[in-house]
């Protein structure tokens, strides 16, 4: 068994009105993957944040190859040898890839006031060359994609010398290739050493990379189990403290045959190449494909929020203008950013002023003004009917947790009454009990008779929710499956088939 | 399979590209001008826009810095009016040696600034806010030292040859350019040094970048962005030096509204005001772009109130073209 080589013991944190912590312990060897999985909420972001000297905790000690350590700043975990790679990531978009690697110690010349941009540059290829990656020291960070930004986390980390490297979730926004390039990244780290925390939402992928698994729930550390016997059922009811069939099987009733909305050839440069398809009624029609496969530029085509070079959309068989949000609210399209911090909500607002938002023509009265009693009672029946866990519908939107966020953009679009809506990546960032109340609600506005268009990274959300899915590939339409035949391996090779090869789809569709 | 998002950044698109636009369109003023009137083309008129746009430049050079960390400085221009004040009080008044109280003048500048910079990174009083409230400390305490009254360099002559005399025309005689303007050169010199290869200039792009992630790098932001403002003020006090001696006074009702255009040679520059990046060369070109459009309108006759309304025209339009460019 190899050292330890982080050891925390009792931690407490507390902010203001919130336990956050609440005696929790975690411990990291040498040479492992150690993942912490729980729910939004559960503590896991605050303990790592401690052990990488950004909150100072409360109670508990902390020790580092066995000594015990107050790590007071970013700067001392890194001098001890602890990097944390932040969800956000956090790089400078506008510095170059090396300077940012080596912000805050960079090599001077003989002028110590001057920065050595030739040796940052070498330095930083050396880094590369460890990892085997591919890239340009002088490329600008905005420049690159998230997957090779998350790479240049992890080359800035490795030139501290780390021992202990900290991932939040770093395979939020990758695709499975890239995903699979990172998994190879960690293990060679492994093999040299460094223990690495892996903070997760994919359940799936524990057991491709992890060696022991930590799972907390409302700042309590519930339990350590060997990956390897972790089954991911068992890890969940660990996660949410009760036993949830997180799979169980939806049986897709076969919608109306009316359709609802259609696209017709829809053309932007590279972006969106001839995309046509049906939506029909009472229909969850799953958009799968891969990270910029085109599924968002779809959808805020269709929403009005981009433009269009050609095209025609339909709508109950009449032909649309859209060219505005504003007009596809009228024609009855709701959006759902997977952005909802950026697109969905005004996070400064309260939950009451958010639900009226795309709907304030029926909420105010003849003179003008706003009727604040119509929308608190709208605002509560969607509190209500949504279970949104909140104090009250003045809460600012900000103070609510991801699941509950989701739940009010949602009621803003229920309030605004549309009968088609789009959902972009709906449980991103969501935990598991969350997911399962937002798969409740989607089935049940299907009931209604409304239709969905669901665009999702997650293959089995995609395989449990929708009664079709449309696979896209660089902007092409690249396969459409019935649930019957819906498959993990059918919808990947649809997913990476680049170029339009009429002959290999027939074979994936046989 | 990985599928590349491969970004191929056309040249249009580039960082380069804006400043070789404004280039561009600073060439094409000049040579419009030149056509239009034969006043224009005349070396004593080019020496007056080299001299026009020594101030503004100077001033400039130091929002630049404050800019592109995506703060504002609204002190420049009166605290300009601070540093000239003051030197000519150590001067005149205290019969301090001129380079005493030229030093004396730039470090007051230079101090005003470091006050900004502290009151913006330790309080987190927002740039807007501090620097107005400078600008209106640093004009009112002018008025009060200067007692209302111009302070003129009248007993020492020397003071006045800094920036109006020409070390040029002594080595090239006839190539009479007053040193004024190679102040600012020189001024921009350093500057373009400070930003493009030391410490400072790259925690300058850091902070306007991403502000958190640099702090998480483990550099004191708090100390660096007082920098930035106290290099600002510097540069002010370079300003307020550099009026004093062209104008042979100090005159304590000067100073509002060069910060504007201090702004505006900057913006004009390419520097985007949402930070992260600029360039020393754009706010050159940007303050020349000012100054030949001031001075050009003038020789054909246009009102100097329709100067104005140009300038704000031009500003406006380089905004958008900016726009136009990273929308490509």
């Amino acid at each position: 068994m190899s050292e330890t080589l982080i050891k925390m013991e009792g931690i407490v944190k507390r902010f203001p009105g919130v336990l956050a912590l609440d005696q929790s312990s975690f411990e990291l060897r040498a040479g492992e993957v150690h993942a912490l999985v729980g729910e939004n909420g559960a503590g896991k972001s605050t303990l790592m944040k401690i052990i990488g000297g950004i909150y100072s905790k409360d109670a508990g000690r902390m020790l580092f190859e066995g000594e015990e350590v107050e790590v007071k700043s970013p700067r001392q975990a890194q001098d001890l040898g602890i990097s944390i790679i932040h969800q956000e990531l956090n790089l400078m978009p506008h510095l170059s890839v090396a300077q940012n690697i080596f912000i805050g110690r960079e090599p001077r010349t003989n002028l110590s006031f001057i920065v050595d941009d030739k040796k940052t540059n070498r330095e930083a290829e050396r880094l590369f060359k460890l990892l085997s990656l591919n890239l340009d020291p002088n490329t600008k960070v905005s420049d690159l994609t998230v997957a090779k930004q998350q790479m240049v986390e992890i080359a800035k980390a490795l030139s501290f010398n780390a021992k202990a490297l900290i991932m939040d979730e770093p395979t939020a926004a990758l695709t499975d290739t890239e995903i699979e390039d990172l998994f190879t990244v960690i293990r060679q780290l492994r093999k040299d050493g460094v223990g690495i925390i892996h903070i997760s939402h994919r359940l799936e992928e524990l057991k491709l990379i992890a060696d022991r698994v930590t799972v907390m729930r409302d700042g309590k550390t519930i339990d350590t189990l060997e990956a390897k016997d972790a089954s991911k059922d068992k890890i969940i009811s660990l996660m949410v403290g009760r036993t949830i069939f997180e799979e169980a099987p939806e049986i897709p009733e076969n919608p109306s045959e009316e359709v609802v909305l259609e696209v017709r050839n829809l053309n932007r440069g590279k972006a969106l190449q001839n995309v046509s398809f049906q939506l029909k009624k009472g229909e969850i029609l799953g958009f799968a494909g891969l990270m910029g496969a085109g599924r968002t530029e779809v959808a805020r085509a269709i929403f009005g929020a981009d433009s269009y070079e050609a095209g025609e959309i339909y709508i109950k068989g009449k032909q649309a203008q859209i060219k505005t949000p504003g007009n596809a609210v009228s024609n009855s399209i709701g959006y759902l950013s997977e952005d909802r911090k950026q697109y969905g909500l005004v996070l400064g607002m309260d939950i009451k002023e958010n639900v009226v938002m795309s709907s304030m023509k029926d909420f105010i009265s003849k003179l003008g003004w706003v009727d604040f009693k119509k929308s608190s009672v709208q605002a509560q029946d969607m509190v209500d009917a949504l279970d949104i866990k909140t104090p009250t519908i003045e809460q600012k939107i900000k103070f609510l947790s991801g699941g509950n966020q989701q739940k009010v953009v949602i009621g803003k679009w229920l309030t605004a009454d549309t009968d088609i809506l789009i959902f972009d990546e709906p449980t991103r960032g969501i935990d598991v009990g969350a997911k399962s109340e937002i798969y409740k609600l989607l089935n049940d506005l299907t009931d209604q008779g409304k239709s969905i268009i669901m665009i999702s990274s997650e293959l089995p959300e995609i395989l449990r929710m929708s009664h079709r899915v449309v696979v896209m590939c660089e902007g092409r339409i690249t396969g459409v499956l019935n649930a019957d035949e819906m498959s993990q391996e059918k919808i990947m090779k649809f997913a990476t088939m680049r170029n339009n090869n009429v002959q290999e789809k027939e074979a994936i569709a046989n | 399979m990985t599928i590349e998002t491969k970004i191929t950044k056309s040249f249009f698109r580039s960082d380069a590209m804006q400043q070789i636009m404004a280039f561009g369109a600073l060439i094409v003023l000049f040579i419009g001008f030149s056509v239009a009137s034969p006043y224009f083309r005349t070396f004593d008129n080019f020496v007056g826009i080299l001299l026009a746009t020594a101030v503004n430049g100077v001033l400039a050079l130091g929002a630049t810095f404050v800019i592109i960390t995506a703060g504002i400085d609204l002190s420049v221009g009166t605290l300009m009016t601070f540093s000239a004040v003051l030197t000519g009080v150590f001067i005149t008044k205290w019969g301090l040696p001129i380079p005493v109280g030229i030093v004396g003048g730039i470090s007051a500048g230079a101090f005003i600034g470091f006050v900004n910079g502290s009151l913006v990174s330790r309080l987190k009083i927002p740039p807007f806010i501090t620097t107005l409230g400078m600008l209106y400390i640093t004009k009112g305490l002018s008025l009060v030292i200067s007692e209302l009254k111009p302070i003129y360099f009248n007993d020492t002559p020397a003071f006045r040859e800094m920036a109006m005399g020409s070390v040029l025309d002594k080595i090239i005689p006839g190539f009479e350019i007053p040193n004024a303007v190679l102040i600012l050169f020189g001024a921009a010199f350093l500057a373009h040094i400070i930003l493009s290869r030391t410490i400072l200039g790259r925690y300058t792009f850091a902070l306007g970048s991403n502000e958190e992630a640099t702090r998480l790098s483990g550099v004191n932001v708090n100390v660096w962005k007082t920098a930035v403002y106290a290099l600002a003020g510097m540069f002010s006090g370079i300003g307020g030096v550099l009026i004093a001696s062209r104008l042979n006074s100090a005159q304590p009702a000067l100073g509002a509204g060069y910060e504007l255009d201090a702004i505006a040679a900057v913006v004009i520059g390419g520097t985007s005001l949402s930070g992260g990046e600029g360039s020393i060369l754009g706010t050159i070109i940007g303050a020349f772009i000012i100054s030949t459009l001031t001075n050009g309108l003038r020789i054909m006759s246009v009102p100097q109130e329709w100067q104005i309304v140009v300038t704000g025209g031009i500003v406006i339009l380089a905004v958008f073209l900016d726009i136009v460019r990273r929308r490509k």
